[in-house]
C-alpha cells in the first residue's frame, strides 16, 4: 500500500471548468442526425377513462410526425416488478407503464406522445389534442381515505416488512414513568433537480442507444430492455452528465421507454425532456404523511418504548412508503418497540425515493418527539441521548461496524456553544426577536449492493491512467473522487489520472443510490487500480531486466508513478520504463467488489449531530435560521470539499424542509397544486445561514476497503427537528408539522 | 408553443395603431410574465408588438418634487434612482423585496402595473376562472387559497394582485398616464385596478390598444421616511402573504397625516383608507394602530387557508407604524417583545409537555 496523497484532500471537481463554461453535454444536449422532439401530454383527469382523444387538428399542424396514445402505441412487452435500483436489477419506478389502455390513475399520466420537428411544434400539438375524458371520483389525499388504511405486508419494493417489533411494547409503556404521544404531519415534497429529467433515444436498426438522465446507466438499460422486450446488449446507455437527482432519477420511469418507442415509430432520433410541471408529476414524490410516536421513558431519560407508526398515500398499483421508521427504530437503546406503515391507496403517482427517504421524516418525528421528552424531564438534549446512546443495532442486536456519534455530539456542541443555551424557552432574545438553539441526532444507514461492482483499471505505456465503471456522475463528484482514489491505488499523481463513467459498455455499476456510491464505486475502483498495480509490480519482478528482479512484492511500493523498494527507494523503475522495455502499450487489470459476508454481522450506520439557532419574529411569525452547525463521521472522507458540499446541500435541504418545501393536493380535482419553483418554494441564498460541518473521520474495516460511509443523505437527517427544536426553544411552541410555517407561528 | 407573429414598433403612435387594429394582438414589453402566460397557454394572442424600442425609459423630476416614471423603465433602474431612493423608499424598497434581480433587470414598470394574477387556477389554462374564461367558474373558492386575498373578494374571484411597487404608488396616489387610440389619458391610480366585482376578466379600464406610457408620482414630502414592508415564507423570490407600504408625519405624538396601502391580502393594490381615518389626529401608538388595522380589516372574506392573513396583515400595519413613529418595543431591550402571542394560540394544537 502507498501513502495516500490524494484521497481526503480537497480536490477541485475534475470536470467543474467543463460544467461551467458548458462544455459538459447532459442527455437533453444530445441530438444525433435530425433527432425529432417528443412532448408528452398528461391526463387532465385524476380518476376515470379516456372516452376520446380528437387528434384531426393536432395531425393537421405545421412539422407534427406522429401522435402516439394507447390506441397505437405498441404494449410494453413485461412489466418488470418494482426492485429499489440499489439491488442492480430493471428498477422501473412504478409497476405502470402507461399507454396499454384508457384506464386513468393519477392526474398527469402520460395519455398522449406527441413528436415533431421542432419542440415548439410538438408542444403546439399537444394543445390542439382534445382529449375526452368520462372521470370518477378521485382520493388523493389522506383525509380522503384514511378509514381505509391498510397494512401491507412489505413497503419499498418489498425490502422493508410492513411490521417491525421488538421485546413487549404494551409491558415498555407501562413500565415507563412519562410518556409522549403525539402525531407528525408532513406535506409532500418534489426533488425538483435543476436539469428535468431528459432521454434522447436512436436507434440503428435493432440496436439502441439512449442518453438518459440517471443516477444508473443499467437500471436504465435493463428496465427499458424488459418494457420493450430486447435483450439488454440491444440497449446502449450513455449518462455522462447529470444536473442532480436527489432521488428522482434512481427509478426508471416511462419516459426513457416512451422515448425509445417514439424513436422506433417516427425512425429518427427522438429528445423527450420533461417540463419543469411535469417534473411535479412524472418522476415520484415524497408522499404527503402522518406518522404518531409514543415514547415511554424513566424518570432519568431512559427509554423504555417507542411506537411509531405511520400512514401514508401509495399509488393504485405499489405499496411504497419511504421506510421512515428505519433508523428510527435503530438510533437509540430501547427493548420494546413497534413500528407500522399504514397505507392507503390513492390517486397518485408511486412515490419514490427522495433525499433521506424516510429517515429524513422519521428523524424529526422522533428527534421532535426526543426534544419534548428531553423539556419534560429538565434533561439536557444532548445528555438525554447520551443516556440512549447504543454501540449496536437494536433491531438485530449487532455491533455498529464504527460509529463517532458520541465525538459527533461533543463537536458539534462545541463548534456550536452549545453550553450557552438557557433551557428554557424564550429565554434568549435579539430586540424583538425571540432566538432558540435545537438540535438532533442524525443517521443513515450503510447500504451494500446486492452485486458485485465492477470497474477497470488502464495504465498506457505514457504512464497516464484511466479507471472505468458504469457510473454516471450526477452531480455528487464522483468523477473527481475516483481519480483521486486511482492515484493513490496506483501510486500516481492525480493529474495522471483519469475517470470515465456513465456508460453501460464499461464494467457494471448499480445505481448510485442511498449515499452508498461513494462507498460501493470506490471499491471497485480501489480493487481495479490495486489489481493494476500488483500487477505491473508482479511483471516487474518476473523482467530480468528491471530493477525489481527478484524483489518480495510486500516490500515494493509506488510513488509518483515509479516502483521501488520500500527500503531501497533508489532501486526501481518507473511504469513507463517497464511499458517501453517490453513493448506494452497497455496494461489492464479488472476489479470487482462485494460486501463481505462479515458485514451481515454488523449494524452499519453513518451517524452526525445537528444543531440550529433560529431567529423568531413572534408578532409576524416569521421563523429565519441563523446558524446551523452539524457534525458527521462518514467513516473516511474521499474529498474534503465535496464531502462538505454534499452535507452542507443536505443540511440546507433539511432547512427547506423544516419551513418552505410543501406541496398540497386540490382534493376536488385531484391535481397538485404546485407545478413550478414559482409555487413550490426552496431555500434561496438569503435563507442560507451560514452552516458550519466539522467531519470526523472514524475507521471502519467492514463496510467496504477504504471505509467510506458515504455523506449524500445524512446531512439532511435531523436537521428539520433541531430547527424545529430550536423553534420550540425560542417560543416555547411545539410545531409537529412541516414545513412550519408563518400560520403556525402567528 | 403557438405559432404567433411578432413586430417592434419604434413610435407609440405606431405600437397603438398595430394592436388597435387586431383584436388579437399585445403589446409585448419585458416579457417576464407574458412570456411565461403564452408558453401555458393562459394568454392566446396571435400578434405581438414589441414596444421595447420606445422612447418611454426616463426617469424625470418634477417641479413639484414628484416624478415621472416612463412604463418602460426597468424594475432595477427605478430602484436605483437616487430622486427615488431620497424621495420615495418605499417605491426603492417594494421593488427591490419584488421578483428576483434577473427579473428585475427585465421587468418594466408599465408591464408591472399591467401583470397578471399569480393564482394557480388563473395560470392553468385547464381549470374554471371566471377571470381568464368569463362565466366558467372560480375553482380557487373551495381550492388551495392560502395565498388568495382577504380584501375587495367577491363569489367570483378571490386572486391577490402580485404586485409590490404598485402599493406604495397607490399610497402615494400616483397617476397612470396612456395613449391609446383615442388618445391620451391620465388615471388615478385607484381607478387604474379594478376590484373583481362580476367582472373579474376586466383588470383595467383601457381599452384594446391603449398602452401604459408613464406614472406619474406626485411631490409628497411625506415619502422621504417611507417604508415598505414584506412578509413572505421565503426571504426572497416570493410575492407577499402581506406587505404595508407607509408614510407619517407626527405633530407632538398626534398623527398629523399617514399613506398607508397594503400588497398580498386584496384584489388590488389597496389603499388603506379605512385605517388612514383611524389614524389621522390620533396618538401614535400600538394600541391606535392596531384599532386602525382592525378597521381596514372589519370587511375582509377569508377561506379556511387564508384566514390567517387577516391577522398577519394587521401585525404587519402595527410593526411598520410601530418602526416610523418609533413607538412599540424598540430594538435590544430585555421586555417581552410579543406580550400577546400566546393568545393567539391555536386552541386545538396539542398541548406542550
Amino acid at each position: 500500500m502507498t501513502t495516500a496523497l490524494a484521497i481526503g484532500q480537497p480536490t477541485d471537481r475534475v470536470d467543474g471548468r467543463h460544467k461551467v463554461t458548458g462544455g459538459a453535454h447532459y442527455s437533453g444536449d444530445m441530438l444525433p442526425g435530425t433527432t425529432a422532439y417528443a412532448v408528452l401530454v398528461g391526463a387532465r383527469a385524476a380518476s376515470g377513462r379516456i372516452t376520446g382523444i380528437d387528434t384531426t387538428e393536432a395531425l393537421q399542424a405545421d412539422g407534427v410526425l406522429a401522435i402516439l396514445t394507447h390506441e397505437n402505441l405498441p404494449k410494453a412487452a413485461a412489466q418488470p416488478p418494482l426492485i429499489p435500483s440499489l439491488a442492480g436489477m430493471p428498477a422501473p419506478g412504478q409497476t405502470f407503464f402507461p399507454f396499454q389502455d384508457d384506464v386513468v390513475h393519477y392526474a398527469g399520466q402520460p395519455v398522449a406522445l406527441v413528436v415533431a420537428d421542432t419542440l415548439e411544434r410538438a408542444q403546439h400539438a399537444g394543445a390542439l389534442l382534445r382529449i375526452a375524458y368520462a372521470e370518477t371520483p378521485s382520493v388523493t389525499t389522506l383525509d380522503q381515505a384514511r378509514e381505509e388504511a391498510y397494512e401491507p405486508e412489505a413497503i419499498f419494493g418489498g425490502f422493508v416488512p410492513g411490521r417491525n417489533t421488538r421485546g413487549d411494547i404494551e409491558a415498555g409503556l407501562a413500565r415507563a414513568d412519562v410518556r409522549i404521544d403525539a402525531t407528525y404531519t408532513f406535506a409532500a415534497n418534489h426533488h425538483n433537480p435543476i436539469e428535468p429529467s431528459a432521454t434522447t433515444a436512436a436507434w440503428d436498426g435493432d440496436q439502441l442507444t439512449l442518453y438518459d438522465a440517471t443516477q444508473g446507466v443499467a437500471a436504465t438499460q435493463l428496465t427499458v430492455a424488459a418494457l420493450l422486450g430486447l435483450t439488454p446488449s440491444k440497449v446502449h446507455v450513455i449518462s455522462h452528465y447529470v444536473g442532480g437527482s436527489f432521488g428522482c432519477k434512481a427509478m426508471i420511469w416511462a419516459h426513457p421507454a416512451l422515448a425509445a418507442l417514439a424513436a422506433r415509430h417516427v425512425q429518427r432520433p427522438v429528445k423527450l425532456a420533461l417540463t419543469r410541471e411535469q417534473m411535479f408529476t412524472s418522476v415520484g414524490h415524497r408522499e404527503e404523511q402522518e406518522q404518531r410516536i409514543t415514547l415511554g421513558a424513566d424518570k432519568d431519560g431512559r427509554l423504555t418504548a417507542l411506537r411509531h407508526h405511520k400512514l401514508s398515500p401509495t399509488s393504485p398499483f405499489d405499496d411504497w412508503a419511504e421506510p421512515s421508521l428505519g433508523v428510527a427504530s435503530q438510533i437509540y437503546a430501547c427493548p420494546h418497540y413497534e413500528g407500522v406503515y399504514r397505507l392507503v391507496r390513492a390517486n397518485t403517482m408511486t412515490p419514490t425515493f427522495m433525499r433521506a427517504p424516510g429517515e429524513a421524516s422519521g428523524m424529526y418525528a422522533l428527534e421532535t418527539a426526543m426534544d419534548d421528552l428531553a423539556h419534560q424531564l429538565g434533561i439536557d438534549p444532548i445528555d438525554l441521548r447520551l443516556r440512549n446512546y447504543t454501540d449496536m443495532d437494536p433491531n438485530t442486536g449487532n455491533p455498529w461496524s464504527s460509529t463517532g456519534l458520541k465525538e459527533c455530539y461533543r463537536r458539534g456542541a462545541e463548534r456550536f456553544g452549545w453550553h450557552r443555551r438557557n433551557p428554557e424557552p424564550r429565554s434568549h432574545r435579539d430586540g424583538r426577536r425571540l432566538l432558540g438553539y435545537g438540535m438532533a441526532t442524525a443517521g443513515y444507514p450503510v447500504y451494500g449492493p446486492n452485486n458485485p461492482q465492477r470497474a477497470r483499471a488502464r495504465l498506457y505505456a505514457d504512464g497516464t491512467a484511466v479507471v472505468q465503471a458504469a457510473t454516471p456522475d450526477f452531480g455528487t463528484g464522483v468523477a473527481t473522487v475516483m481519480t483521486q482514489v486511482t492515484a493513490d491505488a496506483l501510486g500516481l499523481p492525480l493529474d495522471r489520472c483519469r475517470f470515465e463513467g456513465g456508460d453501460t459498455t464499461l464494467p457494471t455499476i448499480a445505481a448510485a443510490v442511498g449515499s452508498s456510491g461513494a462507498g460501493m464505486i470506490s471499491a471497485a475502483v480501489h480493487t481495479a487500480a490495486t489489481n493494476l498495480r500488483n500487477q505491473l509490480v508482479a511483471q516487474a519482478i518476473g523482467d530480468a531486466q528491471s530493477p525489481l528482479h527478484g524483489a518480495d512484492p510486500a516490500t515494493v511500493t509506488v510513488r509518483d508513478g515509479r516502483m521501488m523498494l520500500r527500503d531501497a527507494p533508489e532501486t526501481g523503475e518507473g511504469y513507463a520504463e517497464l511499458l517501453h522495455r517490453n513493448v506494452l502499450p497497455d496494461v489492464e487489470a479488472t476489479g470487482a467488489w462485494s460486501p463481505s459476508p462479515e458485514s451481515a454481522h454488523y449494524g452499519m450506520m453513518t451517524f452526525g449531530a445537528q444543531f440550529a439557532e433560529v431567529a423568531v419574529d413572534p408578532d409576524l411569525g416569521l421563523a429565519r435560521v441563523r446558524r446551523m452547525v452539524g457534525a458527521f463521521a462518514p467513516g473516511r472522507v474521499l474529498n474534503a470539499k465535496t464531502a462538505r458540499s454534499q452535507l452542507m446541500g443536505g443540511m440546507l435541504w433539511g432547512l427547506g424542509q423544516a419551513l418552505l418545501e410543501a406541496n398540497a393536493m386540490d382534493p376536488h380535482r385531484g391535481r397538485w397544486v404546485a407545478s413550478s419553483l414559482g409555487e413550490y418554494l426552496v431555500p434561496v441564498n438569503a435563507d442560507a445561514p451560514e452552516v458550519d460541518i466539522e467531519l470526523i473521520e472514524v475507521a471502519d474495516k467492514v463496510v467496504n476497503p477504504l471505509g467510506v460511509k458515504g455523506v449524500g443523505e445524512v446531512g439532511q437527517v435531523g436537521a428539520a427537528a433541531a430547527i424545529a427544536n430550536a423553534i420550540h426553544h425560542a417560543t416555547g411552541r411545539r410545531i409537529r408539522k412541516l414545513p412550519i410555517t408563518i400560520e403556525d407561528l402567528l | 408553443m403557438r405559432p404567433i407573429s411578432y413586430s417592434r414598433a419604434d413610435a407609440v403612435a405606431d405600437a397603438v395603431a398595430a394592436v388597435a387594429a387586431d383584436p388579437t394582438s399585445d403589446f409585448l414589453a419585458g416579457g417576464t410574465t407574458e412570456v411565461d402566460l403564452l408558453r401555458q397557454n393562459v394568454l392566446l394572442p396571435r400578434r405581438l408588438v414589441d414596444i421595447n424600442d420606445l422612447p418611454l425609459a426616463q426617469i424625470e423630476d418634477r417641479p413639484d418634487g414628484g416624478l415621472y416614471i416612463g412604463a418602460l423603465a426597468r424594475m432595477s433602474e427605478v430602484a436605483e434612482a437616487p430622486s427615488v431612493r431620497e424621495r420615495f423608499p418605499m417605491v426603492a424598497e417594494a421593488l427591490e423585496l419584488g421578483a428576483s434581480a434577473q427579473l428585475r433587470h427585465m421587468a418594466s414598470m408599465g408591464g408591472n402595473m399591467m401583470q397578471r394574477v399569480r393564482c394557480g387556477y388563473f395560470r392553468d389554462a385547464a381549470s374554471p376562472c371566471n377571470k381568464r374564461d368569463p362565466g366558467s367558474g372560480c375553482a380557487a373558492l373551495d381550492g388551495f387559497n392560502r395565498g388568495h386575498a382577504v380584501l375587495g373578494v367577491g363569489e367570483h374571484c378571490i386572486a391577490t394582485h402580485p404586485s409590490d411597487v404598485a402599493v406604495p404608488l397607490m399610497a402615494l396616489d400616483a397617476r397612470i398616464h396612456t395613449e391609446g387610440p383615442h388618445g391620451r389619458r391620465v388615471y388615478a391610480i385607484d381607478d387604474f385596478f379594478l376590484l373583481p366585482g362580476a367582472t373579474p376578466h376586466l383588470e383595467h379600464p383601457l381599452e384594446h390598444g391603449e398602452l401604459v406610457v408613464g406614472i406619474e408620482v406626485p411631490g409628497t414630502p411625506m415619502a422621504r421616511t417611507s417604508r415598505y414592508l414584506k412578509v413572505r415564507d421565503r426571504e426572497s423570490y416570493e410575492f407577499a402573504l402581506a406587505s404595508v407600504a407607509a408614510a407619517v408625519t407626527l405633530h407632538d405624538g398626534v398623527i398629523a397625516d399617514v399613506r398607508l396601502a397594503l400588497g398580498g391580502v386584496a384584489t388590488k393594490p389597496w389603499r388603506a383608507r379605512h385605517a388612514e381615518d383611524v389614524l389621522r389626529g390620533a396618538p401614535a401608538g400600538t394600541g391606535t394602530f392596531r384599532r386602525a388595522a382592525g378597521a381596514e380589516f372589519a370587511s375582509a372574506r377569508t377561506t379556511p387557508l387564508n384566514a390567517f392573513k387577516v391577522e398577519l396583515a394587521q401585525r404587519t400595519m402595527v410593526r411598520i407604524l410601530e418602526t416610523l413613529t418609533g413607538t412599540g418595543t424598540p430594538s435590544g431591550t430585555e421586555t417581552d417583545a410579543a406580550p400577546d402571542t400566546d393568545t393567539h394560540t391555536d386552541p386545538g394544537r396539542e398541548g406542550q409537555p
